[in-house]
């Protein structure tokens, strides 16, 4: 475990820093991110088209990209250089202020980071609340106000817009509401939920593509609550100088989408399960009014998408894995020597499993950008926890004849560790290794969130396209290799435990 | 050589939360000879043995081992002049017999053919079937493992022997066997022993002296016979007469 292993470590990371550093920003090159939602990825895809005719010559699309902070992060950091949001989110979300906050004054706060703000798309993607045509008939709901008529109507409404002050604690507010039947629910759910009567209103996006399907009733927002969420491209500032043909590309999309087209889009990918590609195609049709194009990366079967998410799945689990081993026993064993030592290994450990995994992502971006390097190292210090704990208890369990006997008989401080107390404690520790390894399996299908690929990729698109089939596509090849890294571990026990410790106990 | 002694045990304390565990003035045990320590559990002759082998540091006092003083830098030199079997053996079961056997005989860096050397002189010395050697701890009786425990104290050739209760999980006919066996050993290599145990039978068997030890102290040292005719305390006359169906021994020596 000495100059060995430390020699591993070093090659390793040297080897992972080179693959995958967010590379040196070029010229001819931009990278397109997208949110983890349809919406976001047709736009983030449809101007990669753009960007694709007009000749640049390298340009990436990172799509399910976790969230606001996460795709922002990733902005900041130069792993991503343009970005579709919406007004009120940079409002509210990045720069904690007013959702009033105008253009001007967002861009005037955004320039200090780097990060300019194109002109608006031309669609307003907002909170609404939504009623079936038959709920609507029945109360006579046109407005939010007429929602106070009728306490008895059954609510569900997703937990962002229940926590959200511009969503329902500011509505209730604005409004004088007093609804006693409210329920938390997924977005997605919330539609089914509504198509089946389980729930007569629901708060929607007001581009969803579902308001078409269900011939929704939007309620009208008469006192004006619901902020605008006008759609614009965030972008880095230095790609005026390094390729403005983005910007111009930027400018050509602007104000060409209005909601009508942009609830068609949504629908092609949602309802009709086109492609976001196609769908992007489409969009560009009726937007700048050009011919259907060639786009840019061709359908891969599911079979061959699914070999490769779990390949990538596999290599997280296995390097980060690899790594929390090398690192995780010296620590253990660091741990084991003294209380103090031991007490603050233990708790450092301890404090990384409790940061949500959102938030660690987020804080790595800055520092590794996005993709393969931070979603390891999130999974690596995800995975010290059982590996340094199951070291430190079998280190410091040892039974107290054995103790006596390894401390008492003349072996130096060495032969005790490696011919008897790391030996005795390896089935406590391949048990906490086996321990990681199955949670690791588990963990890495966040790291689509950050680009890193994986299972998660067919799961996250699943779980927003409500396509079953796409979800088990990530699903089930993660649950066999969680049940094949078991039988694995099992084998490698034969191995890694001695013989001695493996016989049955002794009848007495 | 009478200052080389043994183990020479000088005004030792150890205490644990204020409560003394081992108070002893004096205490040796001389070369080539046994001397069996005696007395209930708690009395302190655990502690007494993590002391002498430097797993414990007493409050004050020296410990001397041929007459080094124990202590964190001489601790394990003299670990490897001493023989220690621990109650229940103290084999590792992750090791065969014969591993757990040479295991410091090879952290040491002893050649193969003088590890091969010593083991058979100790597989005569002690009667042990070669092929017990090849097994692991759970896979032999109970009687076995002391034998092995025996054999691996006594691989370095060490001047002192230290036991602790050895036999105290065994059924009392192999119990009766190894005690035979343990007093020829004795006979034959003439080491310093330091034997403990907290049955009188046994103490009076193996050892000529015997010193009988209650809340960290040493009451009485003596042969069986003087501990029965002129006991030094109550408590002396008590302990033996707790230990009956005990006759004095015929073959105790004087």
């Amino acid at each position: 475990m000495t100059r060995a292993a430390r020699l591993l470590l070093t090659a390793f990371w040297t080897f992972v820093l080179a693959s995958h550093a967010p590379c040196a920003r070029a010229e001819g090159r931009v990278t397109v991110g997208s949110k983890a939602f349809p919406e976001s990825w047709v736009l983030a895809e449809a101007l990669a088209h753009v960007l694709r005719s007009e000749g640049v010559a390298d340009v990436a699309h990172r799509n399910n990209l976790g969230g606001t902070e996460i795709v922002y992060q990733a902005l900041r950091a130069g792993g991503v250089d343009v970005y579709p949001e919406y007004t009120g989110t940079i409002a509210q979300v990045i720069l904690h202020r007013a959702t009033s906050a105008t253009l001007d004054e967002m861009r005037g706060a955004l320039s200090k980071e780097g990060i300019g703000v194109s002109e608006p798309l031309g669609f307003n993607d907002s909170y609404a609340l939504a009623v079936t045509p038959r709920v609507h008939e029945r109360y006579r709901l046109e407005t939010i106000g007429d929602l106070g008529r009728h306490p008895e109507l059954r609510l569900g409404l997703t937990h962002e817009f229940l926590g959200r002050p511009d969503g329902w604690p500011g509505l209730v507010r604005h409004y004088g509401l007093s609804m006693p039947h409210v329920l938390g629910i997924q977005h997605e759910l919330a539609y089914t939920a509504l198509e089946s009567g389980r729930i007569d209103v629901t708060d929607i996006y007001t581009t969803d593509a579902e308001i078409e399907r269900l011939h929704l009733h939007v309620l009208r927002d008469d006192r004006g609550f619901f902020p605008r969420y006008e759609a614009v491209w965030l972008y880095r500032l230095d790609l005026e100088r390094r390729e403005p043909r983005a910007l111009d590309a930027m400018r050509r999309l602007a104000g060409r989408i209005d909601e009508a087209r942009m609830i068609r889009a949504n629908a092609r990918v949602v309802l009709g399960h086109r492609s976001y590609g196609e769908a992007a195609d489409s969009l560009l049709a009726e937007a700048l009014a050009r011919g259907p194009q060639r786009s840019g990366a061709p359908g891969a079967t599911m079979w061959g998408a699914m070999l490769r998410n779990t390949g990538q799945h596999v290599k997280l689990v296995l390097l980060s894995l690899l790594v929390a081993v090398l690192v995780g026993i010296p620590l253990g064993v660091l741990a084991a020597r003294s209380a103090w030592l031991g007490s603050a290994i233990l708790s450092v450990t301890g404090l990384l499993q409790t940061i949500p995994s959102l938030a660690l992502l987020a804080a790595l971006i800055p520092l590794f950008g996005i993709g393969v390097v931070p979603a390891l190292i999130a999974l690596f210090l995800y995975s010290l926890l059982p590996i340094v704990r199951n070291t430190y208890v079998g280190l410091t369990t040892l039974p107290s004849p054995l103790e006596e006997a390894a401390a008492g008989i003349g072996l130096s401080p060495r032969a005790q560790l490696f011919r008897v107390r790391l030996p005795m404690a390896s089935p406590a520790i391949m048990a906490g290794i086996k321990t990681s390894a199955v949670i690791n399996v588990g963990t890495a299908t966040l790291a689509a969130l950050i680009g890193a690929g994986g299972l998660g990729e067919p799961i996250l698109s699943g779980i927003q396209l409500r396509q079953g089939s796409l979800i088990l596509q990530g699903a089930v090849p993660a649950a066999l290799l969680a049940l094949l890294v078991q039988r694995l571990f099992d084998l490698v026990d034969r191995a890694a435990i001695p013989q001695g410790l493996r016989l049955p106990p002794p009848g007495r | 050589m009478a200052d080389a002694a043994g183990i020479e045990i000088q005004d030792v304390l150890k205490t644990y939360d204020g409560v003394r565990a081992v108070d002893i003035d004096r205490l040796r045990v001389e070369p080539r000879s046994t001397l069996a320590l005696i007395g209930p559990s708690g009395c302190g002759k655990s502690t007494l043995l993590r002391l002498v082998v430097g797993l414990l540091a007493p409050d004050r006092g020296t410990i001397r081992i041929d007459g080094t003083p124990m202590g964190p830098g001489s601790r394990l030199a003299l670990q490897r002049r001493m023989g220690y079997v621990i109650q229940e053996g103290g084999l590792f079961p992750h090791l065969t017999a014969r591993e757990n056997v040479v295991l410091v005989a090879r952290d040491l860096g002893w050649p193969e053919a003088r590890i091969q050397a010593r083991i058979q002189e100790l597989l005569e010395l002690t009667q042990i079937p070669p092929e017990i050697l090849e097994r692991f701890p759970t896979q032999i009786s109970g009687g076995q493992r002391q034998r092995v425990a025996l054999m691996r104290a006594l691989l370095l050739d060490p001047d002192v022997l230290l036991m602790d209760e050895p036999f105290t999980a065994l059924d009392p006919m192999i119990r009766s066997d190894l005690q035979r066996e343990l007093k020829e050993v004795f006979d034959r290599l003439r080491k310093a022993v330091l034997f403990v145990t907290h049955d009188m039978a046994e103490a009076a068997f193996i050892s000529g002296e015997i010193a009988i030890m209650n809340r960290g102290s040493i009451l009485q040292r003596g042969s069986f016979r003087e501990l029965v005719r002129n006991p030094a305390t109550p408590f002396v006359t008590e302990f033996i007469r707790a230990q009956r169906p005990l006759e004095a021994p015929d073959q105790s020596p004087t």
